[in-house]
This record gives C-alpha cells, sequence and structure tokens, in this order.
C-alpha cells in the first residue's frame, strides 16, 4: 500500500512518520506525476492560502479531483479539510470541491485561542482522542451524504466522512495516538 | 478545553514549515505576501535594512499597523518585540498576534536576559547563532527558532553559517558519548535535558526556519537544503524591483528545494535583487546578530 502526502506546505513530514509508524508506505507528493500509482492521498495542515495557491501552480488540482471521483480516498487534516470543502467564505482559498461540507477558516480566533481537548470520536472505539485545534476550522454546514464523526461538547462538528473522503478540523499528526491514521488506513483496505 | 500548551504553540510552527514567512509594512505588502503564498507575515513598521539605515533605537511597531495588518490578511500575523522587554511581549499578545519574534533586529531592552517565555500563552520565536544559543532560548520557552543570519543585509552568507553551526552541533551531540554529555552541556551553555533529547532524537525539539539575508529563490532553497524548516524573507522582497513576482518564485522555491529545473525556472526575469551589503564592511557595533546571547 502506498500513501502520498502533499507537500506543498505545511506539516506533511508529521504525516509520513505516523504512515511509516503503521508500516505503511508513504511519499511526499509535490508534482502531478508522484500522485500516480496512490492507493490513498493526505492534505496536510498547514496555511491552507499557501497549500491552495501551490496545487494551482502546479497542475495538483485538478488531477486530484479526477483522482477523487474515481475513487482515491483522500485524508484532510485542518488546512486539508478546508481544501477537500465544497465552500469556504475566504477567497483566498480554491476548495476542491470534493466534500458536501462548508467550513469556516479559523473559525475560534487566534492563535491565543487555539486549544487541545479530549473528544468522543465514536467510530474509533471509547477511548477519548486528543484534539489538538490550531487556528482550527469548523465544518458550518454538511449535507445527508455526509457522515459527522465528531463534535464538540458545545455541537460544533469538527470531523466528518463521505464515502472514501475523510476530514477533521484537528491535528492527528501531532499525537502519538495512531486511531485517526488507523482508520483512514481501513479506509483505504477497504476494511 | 486547555489553550496555550506547549503542544499548541510548537504546533502552530510545525504547521508553517515547508512556507515563507514575509516582513510587510503595510496592508498592500500583506495581500501581496498572502496572494504571493506566504505562510505568514511579519508586521513591521520599518524592514531591517531601513532599520539598519535609520540607526537610532528601533522599538516594537505602532500597534495600529499591527492591527490593520491582522485585519488585512487571514495567514498568520507575527511582530517584533525587544530582546528582554517583557512588555512589548505582553501588548502584543493583548492585541492577538500570533506569533511574537523576540528579536535582535530591534535595540535590546535587556543585555543580559531574555523573556521568560513559559509564562506567554501567545507563542516565540528567538533567533540564534549556534546550538548552545537555540537551547537557551528554548529553555525559556521559545516555542519556535530561526538562524539569525544578518538581517537587512541581503547577504545570505550569515544565514549559512549560522544554519550549519545548529546542524554541526546536532551531529556532534548525537556521536558524543552519554558520559560526556553534561560536559558538553556546560560548555555549550544550554540546559542538560535539551542536549540529551537531542542525543537521543537527533533533531531540535522545535522547529527552525533560517533567517537575516535571503534575497533570492536560490537563497531561500540553499537554507532548505542545509536543514531549514522553512525561511523568513525580511527585506528580500519588499526592497526589490518586483515584489509581487519575486515572492511568488521564493514561495516556489522553497516548496520545491531539491528541484533543481523548478528553482532555475521560477529564478527567471525576477527583475532587481535588493542591493547587498558586504558584512566586512559593516562596522562591528553595526551589527545585528551579536545581540542576544
Amino acid at each position: 500500500m502506498r500513501i502520498g502526502v502533499l507537500a506543498a506546505q505545511g506539516a506533511f513530514v508529521e504525516h509520513i512518520a505516523r504512515l511509516c509508524r503503521l508500516e505503511v508506505e508513504a511519499l511526499a507528493v509535490r508534482l502531478p506525476h508522484e500522485l500516480a500509482s496512490l492507493d490513498g492521498l493526505i492534505i496536510p495542515g498547514g496555511e491552507s492560502t499557501a497549500i491552495s495557491k501551490l496545487m494551482l501552480d502546479y497542475n495538483l488540482t485538478g488531477e486530484i479531483r479526477n483522482l477523487a471521483k474515481n475513487g482515491l480516498p483522500i485524508l484532510g487534516t485542518c488546512a486539508g479539510m478546508i481544501i477537500l470543502a465544497n465552500a469556504t467564505p475566504d477567497l483566498e482559498v480554491e476548495p476542491l470541491g470534493l466534500m458536501n461540507i462548508m467550513v469556516r477558516r479559523n473559525a475560534f480566533g487566534r492563535q491565543i485561542d487555539s486549544f487541545e481537548t479530549e473528544l468522543s470520536i465514536p467510530v474509533l472505539g471509547k477511548k477519548p482522542f486528543t484534539g489538538i485545534f490550531i487556528r482550527a476550522p469548523i465544518i458550518e454546514q454538511a449535507t445527508s451524504e455526509v457522515e459527522i464523526l465528531a463534535k464538540l461538547a458545545d455541537g460544533t462538528s469538527v470531523a466528518a466522512r463521505q464515502g472514501k473522503l475523510l476530514a477533521c478540523a484537528f491535528h492527528p499528526e501531532l499525537t502519538d495516538d495512531l486511531r485517526f491514521h488507523q482508520y483512514f488506513i481501513g479506509i483505504v483496505t477497504g476494511n | 478545553m486547555e489553550t496555550g500548551t506547549w503542544k499548541v504553540k510548537t504546533g502552530l510552527a510545525q504547521m508553517l514549515k515547508g512556507g515563507v514567512i514575509m516582513d510587510v509594512v503595510t496592508l498592500e505588502h500583506a495581500k501581496t505576501a498572502e496572494v504571493a503564498g506566504a505562510c505568514a507575515v511579519m508586521a513591521l513598521e520599518r524592514v531591517p535594512a531601513d532599520i539598519r539605515a535609520a540607526g537610532g533605537v528601533a522599538r516594537m511597531a505602532d500597534p495600529t499597523i499591527i492591527e490593520a495588518i491582522m485585519k488585512a490578511v487571514s495567514i498568520p500575523v507575527m511582530a517584533k518585540c525587544r530582546i528582554g522587554h517583557f512588555v512589548e511581549a505582553q501588548a502584543l499578545q493583548a492585541l492577538g498576534v500570533d506569533y511574537v519574534d523576540e528579536s535582535e533586529v530591534l535595540t535590546p531592552a535587556d543585555e543580559s536576559h531574555h523573556i521568560w517565555k513559559h509564562g506567554f500563552k501567545v507563542p516565540f520565536v528567538c533567533g540564534c547563532r549556534d546550538l548552545g544559543e537555540a537551547l537557551r532560548r528554548i529553555g525559556e520557552g521559545a516555542a519556535m527558532i530561526r538562524t539569525k543570519g544578518e538581517a537587512g543585509t541581503g547577504n545570505i552568507v550569515e544565514a549559512v553559517r549560522h544554519m550549519r553551526a545548529v546542524m554541526d552541533g546536532i551531529r556532534k551531540l548525537v556521536s558524543t558519548p552519554e558520559e560526556e554529555l553534561m560536559a558538553q552541556a556546560k560548555e555549550m551553555g544550554a540546559p542538560f535535558e535539551l542536549v540529551a533529547e537531542i542525543h537521543k532524537t537527533g533533531k531540535l525539539p522545535v522547529v527552525n526556519f533560517a533567517a537575516g539575508g535571503v534575497a533570492t529563490p536560490t537563497d531561500a532553497a540553499l537554507m532548505m537544503q542545509l536543514g531549514a524548516d522553512g525561511v523568513f524573507v525580511g527585506s528580500g522582497i519588499f526592497k526589490s524591483s518586483n515584489p509581487e513576482v519575486r515572492a511568488r518564485a521564493i514561495v516556489r522555491a522553497t516548496t520545491h528545494f531539491r528541484d533543481p529545473e523548478i528553482i532555475a525556472e521560477v529564478s527567471k526575469n525576477l527583475g532587481e535583487a535588493m542591493p547587498g551589503l558586504d558584512i566586512k564592511q559593516i562596522p562591528a557595533e553595526e551589527l545585528l546578530a551579536p545581540r542576544g546571547w
């Protein structure tokens, strides 16, 4: 199994390290030809404006859209979730429009409002998952095809799945808990 | 819900990796930086080249400028305070900036002590010239490090010197026998726990960017190949003849830092780079990097 991690900008090394711990072959993707023969793709956290522009500059946007439409599983974390979304009110980001979710960037405020909290994510089991939210987005709206996987105590949606597409507002790549990555690998292998 | 944790502070720096942080002094600069793909901006009253030219005491920027830039862009906004000036840092935290740079580019307020950065919710980035200096700053609570270089010169030589010194320090610690680590820590003037951690992991516990002298896409890629996690560009963009084009080119070269064909392509037709300064021509008392310890 080969999983690509988009390496335009952001925390791609952290995702690669977690995939390696799960004994999955991981490779950094910066150009369209590197998308060939992947079984899954991760779009990491970073600055969604920077990532989105570098994807357009190097013709990754259209190619990733096509692959997703042909069933490529994709995980997007934080900025990656913004990029997977259908819409964001922000003009500086061009989302891929793959998931039927509307997201709002920097929804909790600035860096001093960034936080950690224990999340209940039923698909990962009973043990809480540490959610690290850094200038994080939220899912404001989702259609009925979208399954919401996690909510904050106030009901805000912060993780979702639609078919083979998975997105979260927090950073599983910054924790030692590998369950979120394992769940994604489960989607890739069809288990 | 817990805010201001070490994970959250160092985590933002991890999200900036592979990116370019640009110095900006106006709203137009900030928009240009965002459109070019900067991962953050540093809000200033003057870029380092102008601070150097003006002389006198350089202080924290007017909050009006910082706030205006925070409103104008959606990417993180950093701002500088003077070394040891913890009240400037308190003010910057109150404004809601995303990162504080305790910077040698401004005139130091304290020649003996840096800020106790663990006491803040806002994360700090600090400059260093070698591994010992980096570890002292991390010990005080810096959640991100940048090599100092020599700001406002458009000359990459000091940035290279400092990045090589940090990387060399790490390589040496990895091969130092355990019984010699304490003596090493003493010699480096660095906290023992951090020295022992690097001996084990072979890497810094926080993100390390390059700064001070980046003027071209090749400069940025050079620093990345030397081991930087990303680059700060100070005067290099807005003191050049075509900031929009140069900013985009530096962003692309930072992402594709191991791809010589892309680096060559983006280096075409950038117009004039900022005028450079030979470090040897700068009087010793006007050098910025030796500020702090």
